[in-house]
């Protein structure tokens, strides 16, 4: 059966459709020391689409991907990619993932040509099939020009562009990439998003985790918040941002208590329905709320604040995960 | 759920079974481990022929010369240059084992855990320990064979070998495996910022104490010294390449040579496989 890109995209879609290729049960991991990274974890990504896991440093995804890919062993719980037990049948299963990791783990006593034809050779590809996936895959990934560098020569967003051909060469059923713009200049970065929006279209199921919401929002079609891992919320962006009650989010600046201008700003303006302090800066959460620049500004005047920046956005996914855990996602 | 699924293409995506998939990643292994040797191969030459070159040049041709023949002069000096070769060959093949093996995994677990890309390769981590031995097994054969001649026309004092084929196409790659076990477990068993204090530590006292410049049996006169260098592979390997290299030399008798290569290889293989386990999943 062949899968048609734009068949996988709606197959993808969030109301069931998409083949199940991941799915947890439970999924735990308590690292010596009793340190519990991933606390029953139960997961279900379909053929298709870009998952996100968004959650701080140590909420549980590197651990989670680490699991799923056969390279973290669960102390508790199942996983399953593309119907094959990760614990039971390790081998089997390494065969149909591509695992971007957050280091660069190329090859660095070969070449980068040789990088994508070995790993090929790794996957069973005849020497000729390996040499044309990798041409192929050069040029696809703009790195032809590259083929006979040491990878030690590569820039950042060359190499990070490599890491996810070498991944995508066997193609992969899901595609595992960790963090994998953190540390790119933000050039690499769209290049990168570019490069996944393309796969994407391909039909390629890909695990993204990451802590960039940005990154979430512009590339997943379904975010699982994380932290303390656990799952927090599961849903499209729109969804989960659909869960914060305001439709308008005020940041201000300003000197004093800040906890003491929350509190204010809470009872004087009007839909005001939460307020917190983040770092050095009052979030306001409004719902249908008017006019409320000059409203904001006049409820700090009269208890006393000096307003040094003020600024009105729509909710972002930093909202809902700081109105689910009371926190910054760069804590 | 079955455990065939679709791919980006709509190809199914494993249909190769653990079994199959798991021999051709472990070719490819080797493979690619062969081709950066090829590439390093002129390195890796000086660097395995330095040590005994120099060890063969200083006691069997300068010595003789200036008239410090080691084991005394003429026909005795003769001897001692022939029991050297066997145990020049010994000791390349042992320290060979241990540089390919032990020191890329210094760079291979290091920050960036390069090894990864070997652990994703479809077959258990054993067999990538496993294929870490054999490789190190290849490179520790053929510093053994460069070494070899090297070992027999330097000398000034005639060298004389006796070969027994049986013995030592059966012997050396016996030994050659307990040299990449060996550097396996070195490799996997200590913090990779402790390996280069490894060498001073495990690998001087394995080659000054291998039984290389003297027979095992030679040792009886120092009788507590005979039985603690039984604990060294490097006296099997050496005894065993006198057997295959020399007549007229003690040696201990062929079963124990072997038995002790076989028991050293699977023990120090046996560590390190689980050792590299541990190293490579949480």
């Amino acid at each position: 059966m062949r899968l048609q890109p734009d068949e996988a995209v709606r197959r993808s879609g969030n109301e069931g459709g998409g083949e199940e290729v991941i799915r947890t049960q439970g999924l735990t991991k308590v690292y010596p020391g009793g340190i519990l990274a991933v606390d029953r974890l139960d997961l279900s990504v379909r053929a298709g689409e870009i998952f996100g896991l968004l959650g701080p440093n140590g909420a549980g995804k590197t651990t989670t991907a680490g699991m799923l890919t056969t390279r973290v062993l669960p102390t508790a719980g199942r996983a399953w990619v593309a119907g094959v037990d990760v614990v039971a049948e390790p081998a089997l299963a390494k065969q149909v993932i591509g695992v971007v990791p957050q280091t660069s783990t190329l090859d660095r006593s070969l070449t980068v040509w040789e990088n994508l034809y070995y790993h090929g050779r790794y996957f069973g590809m005849p020497a000729k099939s390996a040499r044309a996936a990798t041409d192929d895959t050069l040029e696809r990934f703009r790195l032809a020009d590259r083929a006979k560098a040491e990878v030690l020569e590569l820039s950042g967003g060359m190499a990070q562009r490599l890491m996810v051909a070498r991944a995508i060469l066997h193609r992969p059923s899901i595609l595992f990439l960790d963090e994998p713009t953190a540390g790119l200049d933000p050039q690499s970065r769209l290049a990168l998003w570019e490069i996944l929006a393309e796969l994407h279209s391909d039909g390629q199921t890909v695990l993204l985790s990451t802590h960039y919401m940005e990154e979430a929002e512009q590339l997943c079609h379904r975010i699982a918040i994380m932290d303390h891992g656990q799952i927090l919320a599961l849903d499209t962006a729109a969804g989960l941002k659909q869960t914060v009650a305001a439709d308008t989010e005020i940041r201000i600046q300003a000197e004093g208590d800040l906890d003491d201008l929350a509190r204010e700003l809470t009872g004087r303006v009007d839909g005001a329905v939460d307020a917190r302090v983040v770092e050095d800066t009052v979030h306001l959460s409004v719902r249908g709320g008017r006019r409320l620049l000059p409203q904001v500004l006049a409820a700090a005047d009269d208890a006393g604040f000096q307003v040094s920046d003020i600024s009105v956005n729509e909710p972002t996914l930093e909202t809902v995960f700081i109105s689910l855990t009371g926190k910054d996602l760069r804590e | 759920m079955s455990t065939a699924s679709l791919t980006a293409s709509g190809e199914l995506a494993h249909t190769r079974s653990a079994r199959a998939a798991s021999v051709t990643a472990f070719k490819a292994l080797l493979l690619r481990d062969m081709a950066v040797l090829y590439k390093t191969l002129a390195m890796v030459l000086v660097r395995t022929a330095m040590q005994p070159v120099l060890l063969i040049f200083v006691f069997t041709y300068v010595f003789p010369r200036i008239g410090q023949g080691v084991g005394g002069g003429g026909e005795r000096s003769a001897g001692f240059s022939t029991l050297l070769v066997a145990g020049v060959v010994g000791l390349s093949v042992i320290f060979t084992g241990i540089q390919a093996v032990a020191l890329p995994l210094v760079n291979e677990f290091g920050y960036t855990k390069e090894i990864e890309d070997r652990i994703l390769a479809p077959l258990p981590v054993w067999a990538v320990a496993v294929e870490k031995i054999v490789a190190g097994a290849i490179q520790a054969l053929i510093a053994g064979a460069f070494v070899f001649p090297l070992a027999a026309l330097i000398p000034s004092t005639p060298v004389h070998l006796h070969v027994h084929w049986v013995v030592l196409v059966t012997l050396a790659p016996l030994a050659c495996l307990l040299g990449g076990a060996l550097g396996l477990a070195i490799g996997t068993r200590f913090d990779t910022r402790q390996v280069p204090l490894i060498f001073s530590i495990i690998v001087l006292p394995i080659t000054f104490l291998g039984a290389m410049y003297y027979t095992w049996s030679s040792l009886a006169k120092v009788r507590w010294l005979q039985l603690v260098v039984l604990v060294n592979p490097l006296v099997y390997m050496n005894e065993g390449f006198r057997k295959a290299l020399t007549a007229g030399v003690p040696t201990m008798p062929a079963p124990a040579i072997y038995t002790a290569l076989t028991l050293f290889t699977v023990g120090l293989g046996a560590l390190g496989i689980q050792g590299f386990k541990k190293r490579v999943i949480a």
